[in-house]
């Protein structure tokens, strides 16, 4: 009884979320709304018993959301509606419910007519964690060992993209130092234009 | 899922509410007397004695004073961010084992809300949570002091979380269980099966992260009142603003009972000793954050980002490597 309880409210409460995130015109709604919908997902984890999962989608996904915040701190004024240049939203919406719909009938065609069967039941003698252990390590290791060498170039490439000019703190600098260094890369450009 | 169970489950919620609430305020109390004693002062003497008082008076105070909402805030958020520190502070804690098992009038009391399989995990991920208050407090004032330092907290959140998470990882491999319960058991020993003598680094590292991630003072910049004010709290007033505080005490707590469950035995075999025992090592830790608060300046934004990048995320990354070639060998 609870279970149905708790997942009809989850399932309510993370439609209503993404909604928000999707209609709103409002950045700090729109992300904050994301960030509840992604930490209310997880309660299906939790009803599912899966907890290990449940607490990593947690810990995941306000990390990501956290670094989205910084960005909108960035880009918006967060405090002010962002204006959208809506062309044609007619045709934005029956876009939008016909991928919808598509997307349901993906996923739902294949398996609409046969009892689901878990591959890998949930072990009692072994707690959560033990168990996506050995499923990862056994049949998942190569889609994991690639996803872990994906996540490393990626990090690279981003201190490399990220790290010009990191030897030098303009915090730890005197200001002369600071306009001396403005001054000569404005002038080398000329001097190679010579 | 039984009456008894249900019964049972919301008497333990009501009275870690009540009890945490009070012990934040009380926290308040004797961080203005320690404060008071390291420098030489004497803090609250009047109301009432020993000025023990003064908690009840800076709560009807809190409670009773204007509400004010800015104009140009974001209401719905403002209105929320305080809510989510406090609610989260004490969501985490209904996976932390309190004391050890007791019977009480011929009824067995399990002093834990929630003994899931995944407890460490749980705390650390809803404690993260509750870094979205202030971040969320910060960007919803219209104020340039609010900004900086929701943009600080976005910042100490995304890398003191890489510290406690790596730091606990050695440990935990050593346990083979994320429940709290089971790493207590593991160090039921006594003093030699302590965690800390084997984890020394570890235990070291993941207390430097409590710091950053409850924003106490060498870490202090989310709201450091000598340079932005009050940082997120700047536009709070009242009861909002007390949200906060209640937040930020209760997760001082809540922190000092994980460290003393997972680095220093916990509550030990469970005796009666043992669960005093705990609760010494968890003042202990509480004072230690009132005391680094009277000794140590706070660090610069630069300095907390060195100190966690260059030095911190290496030694974590490095114990890990070391315990698990000692476990393999």
């Amino acid at each position: 009884m609870f279970e149905v309880v708790a997942f009809y409210l989850f399932a309510a409460l993370t439609i209503v979320m993404f909604t928000i995130t999707v209609m709103t015109q409002q950045a700090l709604y729109a992300l904050t709304a994301m960030a509840a919908g992604m930490i209310f997902i997880s309660a299906f984890f939790f009803i599912l018993g899966a907890d290990f999962l449940g607490a990593i989608q947690i810990i995941v996904y306000t990390g990501a959301v956290m670094s989205l915040y910084a960005f909108g701190m960035m880009f918006f004024d967060t405090t002010r509606d962002v204006v959208e240049k809506r062309n044609n939203p007619r045709f934005v919406v029956v876009l939008g419910g016909l991928a919808a719909v598509l997307i349901v009938l993906i996923v739902l065609a294949p398996i609409v007519t046969t009892d689901l069967n878990a591959h890998y039941p949930i072990d009692v003698s072994v707690g959560n964690s033990q168990a996506i252990g050995m499923v990862l390590f056994t049949k998942y290791l190569v889609p994991f060992e690639v996803a872990a060498v994906m996540l490393l170039v990626a990090m690279i490439s981003g201190i490399v993209l990220a790290g010009k000019k990191m030897d030098k703190s303009l915090t730890l600098m005197a200001d002369e130092e600071i306009a001396l260094m403005h001054a000569s890369s404005h002038h080398t450009p000329e001097e190679g234009g010579h | 899922m039984d009456m008894a169970f249900i019964i049972e489950t919301i008497a333990k919620i009501v009275v870690i509410l009540l009890v945490f609430s009070a012990l934040a305020g009380l926290g308040t109390y004797f961080e203005r007397k320690v404060l008071a004693f390291m420098q030489r002062r004497l803090g609250p003497m009047h109301v009432g004695p020993f000025g023990l008082l003064q908690v009840a008076a800076d709560g009807i105070k809190l409670f009773t004073k204007e509400d004010i909402i800015p104009q140009n805030v974001v209401k719905p958020i403002f209105k929320i961010a305080p809510v989510i520190t406090a609610a989260t502070a004490f969501m985490a804690a209904a996976a932390i084992p309190f004391w050890p098992e007791f019977t009480a009038f011929g009824y067995k009391v399990h002093p834990i809300v929630a003994d899931i399989n995944v407890g460490i995990l749980y705390v650390l991920g809803i404690m993260a949570i509750g870094l979205y208050g202030p971040l969320l407090g910060g960007m919803a004032s219209a104020n340039k002091f609010s900004l900086i330092s929701a943009a600080r907290s976005a910042a100490v959140f995304i890398s003191y979380e890489v510290i406690s998470g790596l730091s606990l990882l050695a440990p935990l491999m050593m346990v083979g269980s994320l429940s709290l319960i089971d790493i207590n058991n593991y160090q039921a020993g006594g003093i030699g099966n302590w965690i800390v003598w084997s984890q020394p680094v570890a235990f070291i590292l993941f207390w430097i992260a409590a710091f950053a991630e409850t924003g106490r003072t060498p870490f202090h910049l989310i709201a450091n009142d000598h340079e932005i004010i009050d940082g997120f709290g700047t536009e709070y007033s009242g009861m909002r603003w007390g949200l906060f505080f209640i937040g930020e005490y209760a997760n001082m707590f809540f922190i000092s009972f994980v460290i003393a469950i997972i680095f220093l035995g916990g509550f030990g075999d469970g005796s009666i000793a043992g669960a005093f025992q705990l609760l010494l090592k968890v003042s202990f830790f509480f004072f230690f954050f009132l005391w680094t608060r009277a000794a140590w300046p706070d660090v610069r934004p630069d300095q907390l980002m060195w100190l966690c990048w260059k030095v911190l995320m290496p030694l974590a990354v490095v114990n890990i490597v070391i315990t698990g070639l000692v476990m393999m060998f």
